[in-house]
């Protein structure tokens, strides 16, 4: 109705603030990639122009495969997030299942139990996480992290999955269960599906505090052959401190995945906190 | 059906069960190990009930409540950036991104977004790269508008190190309040937004009279997970400042304090058991932030059913 109201100055200075924005946000990840395909020299001289055919180097790229095991830690830490996510999705989702679908007598004291970990951070259990992992003998073990990080997901998969879980229809369940199927049968065939998009949205948050971990790598898997790729590069940054093309080389490798990753899934993830809102 | 009620129903149980186990034996479990290790001590090496000497110590022996207090405050400050900062800046794009027939909305969310997915690691290092004097991005960038003057190497001074770390965090998290409060802008139905304009609210008035009240439960839940995620946090200040918080202890929060007494670090021994103390301090405090705001502010809020 009234598009003449959103008069033209004020939709100027909206994009200006947000222009200036993006550029905030943006400009620290250009400049790094941006300079990580320099030679030494310029990286110093003109750190704010592109690479040009005198300027382009890739030395700190063959520098970063030929020193550290980063094929490895990278396989770790897809290993460790791929298993924890899958982990959280499947429990996640039984347990969300369970709240919302059946009335029993603990139901509600269960739902609050499972949101306590929203708000109190696992971290505060580190010591004795250890001792734990210490006596089972899972120290180094790419298993003690796929625990924590299971244990850590799966209060928020348990809270937005039983909201989206409440909102699948009863009949479609009710004519499941006329035809015969089990509780089971109707959880995997029936509900799982509906509610993908949910899982899409658990996924992606899940993955993002998993793959970024730099507290539990650091304290439970440390050994060189469980190290993550966070843990790695924060290593590795630390040595080559001042080989500043094997240094701007690393943090882009680092950036990439996850920013390809993001690119792919960032409207799953806008439209699950989104959801509901958009009608 | 009245028969199949009344036995017991073994699949909620399956359902429930390996969510509870794993999260009870690896989360609530440890949680509660931990307070409990806080009162004991490791004496000949083995474990003593010592009730809360640990604590005793942690506030009443000089060494450890001066290095307690001054992680409590840098933690406050650190914590008091984001909510001044942070919030009102995400609040601040939020709105400008919810409102009507904005263009490129889709690129601005996902180029803010951006930020909060890179870890630690990486910002760390970005932006100490960036503030570092030898490379000279930051001083050039000044001297391009004729500020030259005003830099200083703003991470390694003591008076400034801790608001630069806690403004690079902001930097980084400033997309969760944009995306929440997003979310809670879009939820407002058309309807309530078009008898405003009828009466003739538009712009700011609409925004400060209409929306800011029906967004307040949001704004809300984002404080508290401000609030919890900045008395936990760490990895930040370990990556750009060490484990010692430097310089001069000048950025050591909660975080880096626990990491430090449990491990040791340098000339200090590890100590699970202050460690535990300072992590059990760490939990009450998170716990009193909670409870403060369920009792306190939420039950005030006014929830808007449409």
């Amino acid at each position: 109705m009234n598009k003449a109201r959103t008069s033209i100055p004020r939709a100027i200075a909206a994009h200006a603030i947000l222009i200036v924005y993006t550029v905030i946000a943006l400009f620290p990840v250009l400049i790094v990639v941006v300079n990580s395909f320099k030679s030494r020299g310029a990286i110093f001289r003109a750190p704010l122009s592109l690479p040009g055919p005198q300027t382009f180097d890739l030395i700190g790229y063959t520098t970063v495969m030929s020193q550290g095991n980063f094929p490895l830690y990278f396989w770790n830490s897809l290993v460790v997030t791929v298993v924890s996510i899958f982990l959280v999705l499947l429990f996640g989702a039984m347990a969300a299942f369970a709240l919302a679908e059946y009335r029993f007598r603990t139901n509600t004291l269960m739902g609050l139990y499972l949101a306590l970990g929203i708000m109190i951070p696992i971290r505060l259990g580190t010591v004795a996480i250890l001792q734990l992992m210490v006596a089972s003998g899972l120290v180094d073990t790419l298993t003690s992290l796929v625990l924590v990080y299971t244990a850590q997901g799966i209060p928020l998969a348990v809270f937005i999955l039983s909201e989206f879980m409440k909102q699948v229809s009863d009949d479609l369940k009710n004519a499941g269960r006329i035809d015969g199927l089990s509780e089971y049968r109707i959880f995997f065939r029936l509900v799982l599906p509906l509610v993908r998009p949910a899982m899409a949205t658990v996924a992606v948050f899940t993955m993002i505090p998993i793959w970024n971990d730099l507290w539990f790598p650091l304290i439970l898997a440390p050994s060189e052959a469980t190290k993550t790729v966070t843990l790695g590069a924060q290593l590795f940054l630390g040595q080559f401190v001042t080989n500043w093309n094997a240094v701007l080389a690393a943090l882009s490798l680092a950036i990439l995945p996850v920013l390809v990753l993001y690119l792919i899934f960032s409207r799953q993830l806008i439209r699950g906190i989104t959801s509901g809102a958009v009608k | 059906m009245a028969v199949a009620r009344k036995q017991t129903r073994w699949h909620i149980a399956i359902f429930l069960a390996p969510a509870l186990i794993v999260y009870t034996a690896i989360m609530i479990l440890p949680l509660f190990g931990t307070l409990q290790l806080s009162l004991f001590r490791n004496i000949d090496q083995k474990q003593v009930f010592v009730g809360l000497d640990n604590f005793r110590a942690l506030f009443g022996d000089p060494h450890w409540s001066g290095a307690f207090w001054n992680a409590f405050k840098n933690n406050v400050w650190f914590s008091l950036i984001h909510m001044l900062v942070q919030n009102p800046i995400g609040i601040l794009l939020a709105a400008l991104l919810s409102s009507n027939k904005l263009r490129f909305r889709a690129f601005y969310r996902t180029a803010i977004f951006v930020p909060t997915i890179l870890s630690f690691v990486i910002v760390g290092f970005v932006w100490k790269l960036i503030l570092s004097p030898l490379w000279g991005i930051a001083p050039m960038l000044l001297k391009e508008v004729g500020l030259r003057s005003l830099f200083h190497p703003w991470l390694g001074v003591p008076d400034t190190a801790l608001t630069t770390v806690a403004l690079i965090s902001v930097w980084q998290f400033v997309g969760i309040p944009m995306m929440l409060i997003y979310a809670a802008l879009l939820s407002i139905p058309d309807e309530v937004i078009e008898a405003a304009e009828c009466d003739g609210i538009t712009g700011m008035a609409q925004f400060w009279k209409i929306k800011l009240p029906l967004i307040l439960p949001s704004i809300g839940i984002i404080s508290i997970l401000t609030f919890v995620a900045n008395f936990n946090a760490f990895d930040l200040v370990y990556v750009t400042q060490g484990a010692l918080g430097g310089p001069n202890f000048s950025t050591d929060i909660l975080g880096t304090f626990l990491y430090r007494t449990f491990f040791g670090f340098q000339l200090q021994l590890g100590d699970p058991n202050m460690g535990s103390a300072i992590a059990s301090m760490m939990f009450f405090i998170i716990l009193i932030g909670v409870c403060f705001y369920l009792f306190a502010i939420q039950t005030r809020l006014r929830r808007y059913q449409f």
